[in-house]
């Protein structure tokens, strides 16, 4: 009943035409159709981050989005990060600080870090932020919550945290 | 995940067409289709609404604020007027789920959003919410992050909202299109309390639709949204609050109080905002009025905490808000 439903998707710049059942989440599309495994599934119910991918610039749970609705989207995945030259800082940076241990979490905290840099750019507030009327400084705390909806069993926060610091210095 | 029927709609009158009285509307999906896999919910025919022009967040005659049912938790959160003027809301949304969530979930989605009892999503448990009629193991079960107040023998699961929260402490209404036409209801009265009903949750009815929410004027009011959880973020509320307080010349003019994490809707605390009107904005009233938002509380073998909790939160609350009147 499910049927086929056409689909174009647009991954790290490249088109591609599919035709997809409703029930592929975004993320097995990109990891079992187009065989880009580098963006990961932990929990494949939103909870933990490891999915994260950008979605017309912004990031998302690719495992709780429906590839259906992604048509037409312009999807961006760690694949792309080395052809871009703040998703390569980032990546430099977590290998200098010690980001991660094990990796599991790295490609979701890579697309999730490019994007949080960029609502942060644009002025987007966070939970933390004391005065919603003005700009918040990318405090520490600041980085904690941005990046809450990335979670890491091999606890590397504070190296994450220091990759990005860095990141935002140079 | 069960078959469904995957249909799109092109407006807000296909899309009602479409779904039918059984149909499902897909918005952000963050919900839905995380109770879909789960087999849940087993819809067989979902309208993806995800397109239709309903994402504008715009200023209304009179002074409100209308927030498209598809405009997204972040971009309400980070819209300035929003921010401004309904502190209160963007805060309730930026402590909502993480900025992920936020991207894709919806004005509409956040508030039919459904309950996050473990019962209700472990398909070997009963539950009525699921199925009606066939018990409730949160009853006698581990039941920590369950109801104090309003529920039932057949439902004692919560909303689990931080955004409806703020909603209802505003006096939001929710504007919604159906079969037979538009109509607007009050948000306090768009979720409803389990009964011996659990599994009717909302007052939507045949495939309505949501299409907007609107604020009402700003006032001056102090306000905040305060949520406590099991840790610092991306959790739901064990309890939450949003107060506004309007305090003039050491007097309460106007206050409203509402809970989260505590019942099946968010919960105004009416009795409590009584105590506080026309009298002194004092501790001794700060004091009656925690009192009387938990009065009524009936807590449970596991959460008899969230009552004390609560308590301490709305007063804490006042005693903030009043020191920056
Ligand atoms: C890990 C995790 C943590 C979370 N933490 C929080 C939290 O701390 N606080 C919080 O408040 N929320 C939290 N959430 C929930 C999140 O806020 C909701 O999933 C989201 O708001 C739902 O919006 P959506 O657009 O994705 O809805 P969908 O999943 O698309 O839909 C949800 C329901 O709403 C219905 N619906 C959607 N739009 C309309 C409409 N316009 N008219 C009528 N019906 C409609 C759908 O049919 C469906 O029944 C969390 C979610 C996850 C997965
Ligand atoms: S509390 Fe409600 S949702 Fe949870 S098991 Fe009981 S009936 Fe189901
Ligand atoms: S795999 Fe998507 S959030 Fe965990
Ligand atoms: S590096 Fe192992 S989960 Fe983060």
């Amino acid at each position: 009943m499910s049927g086929h439903i056409p689909v174009r998707l647009h991954v790290n710049g490249q088109a591609h035409d599919l035709s997809l059942d409703p029930r592929v989440t975004l993320l097995d599309c990109l990891r079992e159709h187009l065989g880009l495994t580098g963006t990961k599934k932990g929990c494949d119910q939103g909870a933990c981050g490891a999915c994260t991918v950008l979605a017309d610039g912004e990031r998302i749970n690719s495992c709780l989005t429906p590839a259906v609705q992604c048509d037409g989207m312009e999807i961006v995945t760690i694949e792309a990060m080395a052809n871009d030259e703040l998703g390569t800082r980032v990546q430099d940076a977590f290998l200098a600080h010690d980001g991660l241990q094990c990796g599991y979490c790295t490609s979701g905290q890579i697309c999730s870090v490019v994007a949080m840099l960029a609502e942060h750019r644009a002025g987007r507030p966070s939970a933390v932020t004391e005065d919603l009327t003005g700009p918040a400084p990318l405090t520490d705390v600041e980085i904690r919550e941005r990046m809450a909806g990335n979670l890491c069993r091999c606890g590397a926060y504070n190296g994450i945290v220091a990759a990005i610091r860095e990141v935002t210095r140079t | 995940m069960r078959e469904f029927a995957y249909l799109r709609a092109a407006d807000v009158a296909e899309a009602v067409e479409l779904a039918g009285p059984q149909g499902k509307y897909l918005a952000g999906g963050t919900n839905l289709f995380d109770l879909m896999r789960e087999e849940v919910e087993r819809p067989e025919r979902v309208v993806d609404i995800s397109r239709l022009p309903l994402s504008a967040i715009e200023p209304l005659p009179g002074g409100g604020l209308r927030l498209g049912a598809l405009a997204r938790n972040a971009h309400v959160a980070a819209d300035d007027r929003v921010r401004r003027r309904y502190p209160v809301l963007a805060r309730a949304l930026l402590k909502g789920a993480s900025p992920q969530l936020r991207n894709r979930a919806t004005v509409g989605g956040n508030l039919v959003q459904r309950t996050r009892c473990r019962y209700f999503y472990d398909l070997t448990a009963a539950c009525n919410k699921r199925e009606p009629g066939a018990g409730c193991d949160a009853l006698g079960g581990f039941n920590r992050t369950h109801a104090i107040l309003g529920a039932s023998p057949n439902c004692v699961a919560v909303h689990p909202s931080d955004m409806c929260v703020a909603l209802a402490a505003l006096d939001a209404t929710v504007n919604l299109t159906g079969p037979d036409g538009e109509r607007s209801v009050p948000v306090t009265g768009f979720h409803l309390l389990p009964g011996g009903t659990p599994h009717v949750e909302t007052v939507l009815r045949n495939g309505d639709l949501i299409t907007s929410v609107d604020l009402p004027p700003e006032r001056p009011w102090h306000g905040d949204y305060v949520k406590v959880r099991d840790r610092a973020s991306y959790a739901f509320a064990l309890v939450s609050l949003a107060v506004l307080l309007d305090v003039r010349h050491g007097r309460t003019v106007a206050a409203r109080i509402a809970l989260g994490g505590v019942a099946h809707k968010p919960w105004r605390a009416y009795s409590a905002e009584e105590q506080l009107v026309g009298a002194a904005a004092d501790e001794a009233a700060f004091d009656r009025a925690a009192a009387a938002a938990v009065a009524e509380a009936r807590p449970l073998d596991h959460n008899a905490f969230k009552a004390e909790l609560a308590r301490r939160l709305v007063r804490r609350t006042l005693v903030e808000l009043a020191g920056q009147s």
